[in-house]
């Protein structure tokens, strides 16, 4: 069962001779084939171009070649290019795109060795919270396909659960990675902004926007982090840091680590089932000696106005190259401006056109000062709040999510309701720091819970250590749905 | 739709049929009333943050590179003609 394997088993597998890159990929096609169907994760895959990279990364073995992907088989989020692939951000308006370059985290993986192979479903230009929005129908929860499984990566996570792949890429502007691997029950990154080269991520909100590994434990967080980042002169927002050794940082030890917990977290929605298995994994990081206090994060309740404002804002701005010039579907019209709006009309889904009208509007004449220059400020007393939380505590705690997984459907017509369940993850991505979902429990359902980390800037070796020992204690993470 | 949001509509360049006018009209208008919150906060003295990230001015050499072909920028283009993208006529 090759594909149920994570990527330190799969590669030692590989380096014994055990394995080969050929068999792990054929079993990740053949399972694919086996349940795809029924959760709707890939958008594609090319199945002579996967099994020929896996060859390659045979033959690169047999010579002698040790690197950290090497024979791996990867997804990737439609949102990333990868040279002479479709490309849709499952989106219509893209028509048959096909990609003319390989994005830096693409590259990053060819040279670590990775077999990359088919593109997973996702929110249409990563603007949802339950793949619903996707122009090819929404992926489907592997624990139960009548609900959601998170998005906008809801892709990504599927393919890792349902190990339908070893390891997914995706991208997270407000929780995108960590909210469906919390609902569907794998490990999520989103890494410190400018960690990670944006170089090749078709845009939604730049200042926000990052690419991040989901994967079947928190070691291959750490290795895919090792791979993906590092500086990249492509990408002007991507910060120079050195790249330290992140599987280093899985040492087990996390006495005297200080986490808080923000006490403006206790919110009315909060599902008991949720509270109760978020308590019971904080308890478990306390007797592992963590030190574990209160803090206070005081602009909470102005988080998600203030993200809706900024993330729309851009989103307009960076979604005004689709006009059916250079790219992608058109719609014919009579003058220019004509062609743009049919096509953009057309091309566009729902969420997608209401998030564009709403950034223009808080960037329009009349309304900047009030609501685009008035949210940036409150982006500034949000971050600060971080800032001064980390000064006390090394880590914040909380649940990823209010709630597990509802239904499909459920929320897609009230698209505030949908909004408001991002409270735990956007304020990550506002302030700039990294953070982690790893799994913490399932509800009486029997749908997955996650646990929400959350580090400063560039402190990703904690915030791995401290998901790695919590992982070490439980067994969450091994947890499979039954398919087929 | 209220007349404010039929303008950012027309800035946006995106053709709406009737129903969706009318749905996207409404959930706007709970939408801004909601980020209204925004209102309660004192932000006098408040400097904004565009970016997370404190980097200010990053450049780089200016040195020639390799760079896309033209026929690789252009060939996903829905309309072109020796090698520039064909639009709708302009002037008459």
């Amino acid at each position: 069962m090759p594909h149920t394997l994570t990527i330190s088993q799969l590669t030692d597998k590989l380096a014994q001779g055990e394995l080969t890159s050929r068999e792990a990929t054929q079993a990740c096609l053949d399972r694919i084939a086996a349940v795809d169907g029924q959760l709707n994760a890939f958008l594609s895959h090319d199945l002579e171009d996967a099994l020929a990279q896996a060859d390659a990364a045979d033959a690169a073995r047999a010579a002698g070649e040790i690197k950290a992907l090497l024979g791996v088989p990867i997804a990737m989020k439609d949102v990333i290019a990868v040279n002479g692939h479709p490309l849709n951000c499952a989106s219509k308006i893209l028509g048959d795109f096909n990609s003319p370059y390989d994005a830096t985290v693409t590259q990053k993986l060819r040279e670590a060795g990775a077999v990359i192979f088919g593109r997973v479903n996702m929110d249409e230009f990563a603007m949802g919270s339950s793949t619903e929005n996707s122009a090819f129908g929404p992926a489907r929860n592997p624990w139960d396909t009548g609900r959601i499984p998170g998005g906008s990566s809801g892709g990504s996570a599927v393919a890792v659960v349902a190990d339908e792949c070893i390891a997914s890429i995706g991208s997270d502007t407000g929780g995108s990675i960590r909210q469906p691997a919390a609902l569907c029950g794998c490990v999520g990154l989103k890494p410190t902004y400018g960690r990670v080269s944006r170089y090749g991520l078709v845009a939604f909100a730049s200042s926000l926007d990052q690419i991040g590994p989901l994967t079947k434990d928190v070691r291959d967080a750490a290795i895919m982090l090792g791979v993906i980042a590092g500086e990249d002169k492509r990408d002007s927002t991507n910060v120079p840091e050195p790249v330290p050794d992140y599987t280093a940082a899985l040492t087990g030890d996390i006495k005297g680590l200080k986490i808080g917990l923000p006490k403006e977290y206790q919110i009315d929605g909060l599902d008991p089932e949720v509270k109760a298995a978020t308590d019971a994994a904080v308890a478990e990081l306390e007797k592992q000696g963590a030190e574990v206090k209160e803090i206070s994060l005081p602009h909470t309740e102005y988080a998600i106005a203030t993200y809706y404002i900024i993330a729309t804002a851009e989103a307009s701005a960076n979604l005004a190259r689709f006009e059916g010039v250079r790219y992608g579907a058109r719609v014919d019209g009579a003058s220019p401006e004509a062609m743009n709006r049919a096509t953009r009309g057309a091309g566009f889904g729902e969420e997608v056109k209401r998030r564009i009208i709403l950034g223009t509007y808080v960037l329009s004449s009349g309304y900047y000062d009030a609501y685009y220059l008035r949210a940036q400020k409150a982006r500034t007393l949000i971050r600060q709040d971080f800032l001064n939380a980390f000064e006390q505590v090394d880590l914040i705690a909380s649940p990823t999510t209010p709630t597990p997984a509802f239904k499909i459907g459920e929320k897609s017509g009230d698209p505030l309701q949908m909004y408001l369940s991002d409270i735990f993850t956007i304020s990550c991505n506002l302030a700039g720091l990294c953070g982690i979902s790893v799994p913490c429990g399932f509800s009486k359902e029997g749908l997955p819970l996650g646990l929400q980390l959350l580090g400063k800037p560039f402190g990703e070796p904690d915030l791995l250590r401290a998901a790695h020992a919590y992982e070490q204690a439980t067994d969450w993470h091994t947890k499979r749905p039954q398919l087929v | 739709m209220r007349e404010d949001l039929q303008h950012a509509v027309k800035l946006a360049r995106i053709e709406l049929t009737p129903e969706e006018e009318a749905r996207l009209g409404s959930q706007l208008g709970d939408i801004l009333k909601y980020i209204d919150k925004l209102n309660e906060l004192d932000v006098k003295d408040v400097e904004p943050t565009a970016h997370a990230v404190p980097l200010t001015n990053v450049l780089r050499e200016d040195q020639p590179g390799k760079s896309l072909s033209h026929e690789a920028a252009m060939r996903n283009a829905p309309q072109t003609a020796n090698g520039l993208f064909i639009v709708p006529k302009i002037v008459e």
